[in-house]
């Protein structure tokens, strides 16, 4: 196919219509009885197309993209695993797709029952006693449940509780999550292997410590062994913690992060239970806390009644509303069916695979590339680049060369602990052979970089656009259509 | 949902039950034995080593027992059965406007919907390149220069609108919001200037619209960094901004229009009110209910805030070969760069429903984007005239309006309400004393309408 | 190897400061310039802005990193360099020519705090 390069804009044409709607048969003028200064001037130039002409346009964006779908993903830190279609299936009935959030309750007890169904599921999973589901997306819940934190503080009139720890290799959200919710960020040094240095963790916790941020395993994939010990030393401290649920996946059916001494943390839903990335979102974020934080979740919460009926409630503790209503609720939908097409017997499963394919991939693939972290990872692993530093080729070349071989590249040059990081996670839903192909595909690579260099510098050479002047872009931001017709004069 | 007390034990060091869920994990035990030894581990219970012992999960989950497909669509079934689909005439920040049949078709596609952000730009042309055109459009309607990939919703898009115009004013720290916007909107924008400590005042209301003359009085202060204001507003009401940006730009404040964007394809746009930011929720472009979400919230600025607007950005650029391109840019200001110095911690957005916005868009058009405000704005007036010509509704105020609007009354509008739910319709919205908040879009029929009237006043 | 000028003053946040009278004009260091590549933003403050020695006066960014300017003197902002606006890679070809604002500093004994060009060298050396 040649390839297509139009803007949806490039196709209008004056009088072309891609909608149908019904004749005006009220008899009376609306619009006549708005002032004119209150109506639009300028005319917003919106594209005039056919239905044809927009379903084949999106459809041809659809080509130009990779997906889960398409290939391997096995970028480090955001759980790339398979999006069941019976997700999207149930989440596309009618029967939920058209109750508005205001409904009366009487009419939408199947909607509150689901989503109060998944909050006992998840509440269940992670070891804590409450969910709330409203946040939207992971930085969300991250922010919601540090609200949590504070809010608990500032309930018991300990107001001085500002700060919170967080591990210099954490992931950058959780330090700008820790600003908006107006809490001054500490940072505690990593061990080599990325884990919490619990001697230099010691000094810093005193009352001016509201609680600390953690991942489990780190960003490294490596369980943090003296979790236990950390717990009881913040708690001591009258502290709380919280767990980042992005790095989840490898617990699940194993290890529960209430078990482990955590009071608050969020899931991400479209990580761990395998709802979609949408290419960005929506996402879901739920947040759970242990039993002594439960008044505090943000409102609207969904409640069950002693008659069995489920219902709306505001409480007065709460930390006030994060959301319009109740969140990402078709999200919520296809993470409740996952849930119940693994079953209590499959959940099981889900961890301790996704970790079996990421050590499976490390052990195969450390001859040719640099761990610097020898031992047992969990779901991902960390690669320092190419083992040989010889070659010139970085490990962003190495990706790049790898969405020429038809797979979509690993997080790199994070996290910030190493010059040339290379995340992988692989996820449970991949089979053996694909992992197989996949290290052969870097084997590959690795042996490129030794006698054909140039190839993998100059990479990607197959794909659709090649690389991108992104200094350009940034200096001189074109960022609508009306803007790239005033550049093009 | 299933009882689950019939405990199914899973010996802990057992992987694979061959149970209907393998579907989503293909191993089986020859690949299991396989990876092990590459590994160099006999078990995978030896790759948890290092979890203590006592933090090692060995209960059984209080979850149901793995359901097959034609188990899961019948319970699907069975709790959509609990709900009723109802012919609407409530907004309250959502809308039950039509969405042309295309959007579903091309929404599950699955190389849109099992991407991740676009990292790699070379293979992520599609998402990159609907986004630049979302905020193409968005751009049309609110009339700003710049746009955001997208928020998650209104409410918070509109608490970092107050965000973006403290940070713009540097060492100011207070934001008024008129008492117009939606409640549901003040709360979170409540929320979050609470805990990041943001001082903000509600301004109270004066007869259905923003008070200008108490925001005028608070300017005089000299701490404001920003005001935020609707359009239509919490009644539906069309307010007039005129002279409010001036006012404020003297002040060296900044102003942020709170917009439902399917409006402005007829209403006078935020650029055209002198606004510094416009926010809203794109709910109202064509999208599901779905009892609150997914929807889209969405940011447009003008040139002069853009390094203070949160989240993704998509921008116009040239690949080596010189041919057109997409890239994210702007990057720096974003969580993973600055950390704690970011204005924000945004780090996705909420893109398929962008996608959504941008079909919905393109299909809809110049044309009828507005042919959908007629159509809601006639069925409106009409639904008004009818219920005041029976005398048992007066107006509560005598304001302009476009799909939603505000009547008083005497009557127990909870029975009636009831009675409507049992003949399928979600009446108005109850505000107290007497209020009710009807809405009306172009879904609505005459027919509807006369049935929807005839109900209320039968009693 | 970045280039270090003798005569000017340095922060160790990697800004340079030269003071004539009681104007003093700074800006970023060669190795400041080196270290954030592609610069693509300069944000700048405004003239009349009171800024504060080690406190942040704007930032500067290049495609995928921000770095916060800090002032090296305390004062008043009297003029800024508004070439940088439309050509922020000055910053790129020439640190030193290129300076970014003139403060009217209101303590010029300040400038002991800061370091000499050796001193300098050191931290850029660590």
């Amino acid at each position: 196919m040649k390839t297509y390069d139009k803007l949806i804009f490039e196709l209008s044409r004056p009088g072309r219509k891609g909608y149908s709607l019904p004749a005006d048969n009220f008899g009376v003028n609306g619009m006549a009885e708005i002032p004119s200064d209150l109506l639009r001037k300028n005319e917003a130039e919106l594209p005039e197309v056919s239905e044809l002409e927009v379903v084949r346009h999106f459809t041809n964006l659809s080509s130009k993209n990779f997906g889960v779908d398409t290939g391997f993903y096995p970028l480090g830190s955001c759980t790339m695993k398979y999006n069941p279609k019976i997700n999207e299936e149930v989440a596309a009935l009618p029967s939920f797709n058209n109750i508005h959030p205001l409904q009366d309750a009487s009419t939408a007890q199947g909607a509150l029952e689901l989503y109060y169904n998944l909050q006992k599921m998840l509440s269940n999973i992670a070891g804590l006693t409450e969910f709330t589901l409203n946040p939207y997306a992971g930085a969300h819940g991250e922010l919601t449940g540090l609200m949590v934190m504070r809010q608990y503080h500032i309930s018991r009139g300990d107001n001085k509780r500002t700060k919170v720890i967080v591990p210099n290799s954490a992931h950058g959200t959780n330090p700008a999550s820790a600003m908006v919710a107006g809490l001054e960020v500490v940072e505690v040094k990593s061990k080599p292997n990325g884990s919490i240095d619990v001697e230099d963790l010691r000094p810093l916790l005193d009352d001016t410590i509201a609680g600390i941020m953690m991942t489990n395993p780190n960003t490294l994939g490596m369980f943090e062994t003296e979790i236990l010990e950390i717990a009881k030393l913040v708690h001591e401290a009258g502290g709380l913690l919280y767990y980042d649920g992005a790095n989840l996946n490898p617990l699940l059916g194993k290890v529960r992060p209430g078990d482990m001494g955590f009071d608050i943390m969020h899931i991400n839903l479209h990580k761990t239970f395998s709802t979609p990335h949408g290419g960005g979102g929506p996402g879901s974020g739920p947040v759970g806390v242990a039993k002594h934080l439960v008044e505090f979740l943000p409102n609207p919460r969904v409640k069950k009644g002693e008659n069995g009926k489920f219902f709306v409630d505001f409480g007065e503790e709460s930390l006030g509303s994060v959301s319009t209503f109740f969140g990402n609720f078709g999200v919520m939908m296809k993470a409740y069916a996952y849930i119940l097409t693994l079953g209590k017997e499959n959940i099981r499963n889900v961890g301790p695979l996704a970790t079996l394919n990421a050590n499976y991939i490390k052990e195969s693939l450390k001859d040719d590339y640099l761990l610097p972290i020898e031992g047992v990872c969990k779901h991902e692993f960390v690669f320092d680049g190419l083992k040989d530093k010889s070659t010139g080729v970085t490990t962003l070349n190495v990706a790049k060369r790898l969405l020429d071989y038809g797979f979509h590249a690993p997080t790199i040059y994070f996290p910030l602990l190493f010059h040339e990081s290379m995340m992988i996670e692989p996820t449970e839903t991949e089979s053996k052979e694909t992992l197989d192909d996949f290290i052969e595909v870097m084997h590959k690579v690795a042996k490129e970089a030794r006698e054909t260099p140039e190839e993998v510098i100059n990479a990607p050479l197959t794909t659709i656009v090649r690389k991108l002047d992104e200094t350009g872009a940034a200096k001189n931001p074109i960022l609508s259509y009306r803007a790239l017709k005033e550049a093009a004069k | 949902m299933r009882e689950t007390t019939d405990s199914c034990k899973i010996p802990l060091n057992f992987i694979s039950t061959k149970t209907m869920s393998d579907k989503f994990m293909p191993h089986t035990e020859e690949d299991i034995r396989a990876m092990l030894e590459k590994i160099g581990v006999a078990s995978i219970d030896e790759l948890y080593g290092d979890v203590p012992e006592e933090v090692i999960y060995r209960e059984d989950y209080n979850i149901p027992s793995a359901m097959s497909e034609i188990e899961l669509r019948r319970h699907f079934n069975e709790l959509g059965s609990k709900n009723k689909s109802l012919t609407i005439f409530a907004g309250g920040g959502a809308y039950d406007h039509y969405a042309p049949s295309a959007i579903g078709h091309l929404l599950a596609r699955s190389e849109f919907y099992t991407a991740y952000t676009p990292y790699q730009p070379e293979i992520s042309q599609g998402t990159l390149q609907y986004i630049f055109e979302y905020q193409s459009m968005i751009s049309e309607l609110t009339g700003m220069e710049a746009t955001n990939a997208s928020m998650y919703d209104g409410a918070t898009a509109a608490a970092e609108a107050m965000f973006m115009m403290v940070a713009s004013a540097k060492k100011k720290n207070r934001v008024l919001i008129s008492d117009t916007v939606s409640e549901r909107v003040v709360r979170v924008v409540k929320t979050y200037a609470k805990f990041h400590g943001v001082a903000l005042t509600v301004i109270p209301e004066n007869d259905g619209v923003t008070n200008l003359e108490a925001i005028y009085k608070e300017l005089e202060e000299g701490d404001v960094a920003g005001v935020i204001v609707p359009t239509p507003n919490k009644y539906g009401i069309v307010e007039d901004f005129t002279g409010l940006a001036d006012n404020i730009h003297s002040a060296k404040g900044s102003l942020a229009i709170f917009a439902d964007p399917s409006t402005l394809a007829v209403l006078r746009t935020p650029a055209e009110w002198g606004a510094d930011v416009a926010c809203g929720d794109g709910q109202s472009l064509g999208m599901p209910l779905a009892f609150g979400g997914p929807y889209l919230g969405y940011i447009s600025c003008s040139k002069s805030m853009l390094r203070k607007m949160p989240g993704r950005v998509v921008g116009a650029t040239k690949d080596a070969d010189g041919k057109r391109a997409y890239v994210l840019t702007l990057q720096a200001r974003e969580q993973h760069i600055r950390r704690e110095k970011a204005t924000s911690n945004i780090c996705s957005n909420q893109s398929l429903m962008a996608l959504y916005a941008t079909i919905y868009l393109s299909l809809l058009g110049k044309e009828g984007l507005k042919e959908v405000n007629r159509l809601s704005c006639d069925g409106a007036h009409y639904l008004y005239d009818r219920l005041i010509s029976t005398g048992k509704f007066t107006p509560a105020f005598d304001k302009p309006f476009l799909k939603e609007f505000v009547l008083k009354t005497e009557l127990d509008m909870e029975k009636i309400n009831a009675r409507l739910l049992e003949n399928g319709i979600m009446g108005g919205l109850l505000l107290g004393n007497g209020l009710v908040e009807f809405a009306v879009t172009e879904k609505r029929t005459k027919e509807e309408i006369d049935t929807l009237v005839n109900l209320m006043v039968e009693g | 190897m970045s280039k270090i000028l003798d005569d000017l003053r340095y922060a160790d946040s990697h800004e340079w400061v030269k003071l004539e009278g009681d104007i003093a004009t700074v800006g970023i260091t060669d190795y400041a310039q080196h270290a954030l590549g592609n610069i693509v933003y300069v944000d700048m403050p405004e003239v009349g802005d009171e800024v504060s020695q080690g406190e942040d006066f704007g930032a500067v960014e290049s495609v995928k990193a921000a770095s916060d300017l800090l002032s090296p003197v305390s004062g008043e902002v009297v003029e800024i360099n508004e070439s940088l606006e439309d050509e922020p890679e000055l910053l790129n070809q020439d640190a030193f020519s290129n300076w970014i604002m003139k403060v009217k500093v209101s303590d010029p004994s300040e400038i002991e705090n800061l370091l000499d060009a050796a001193a300098y060298a050191k931290v850029c050396e660590e």
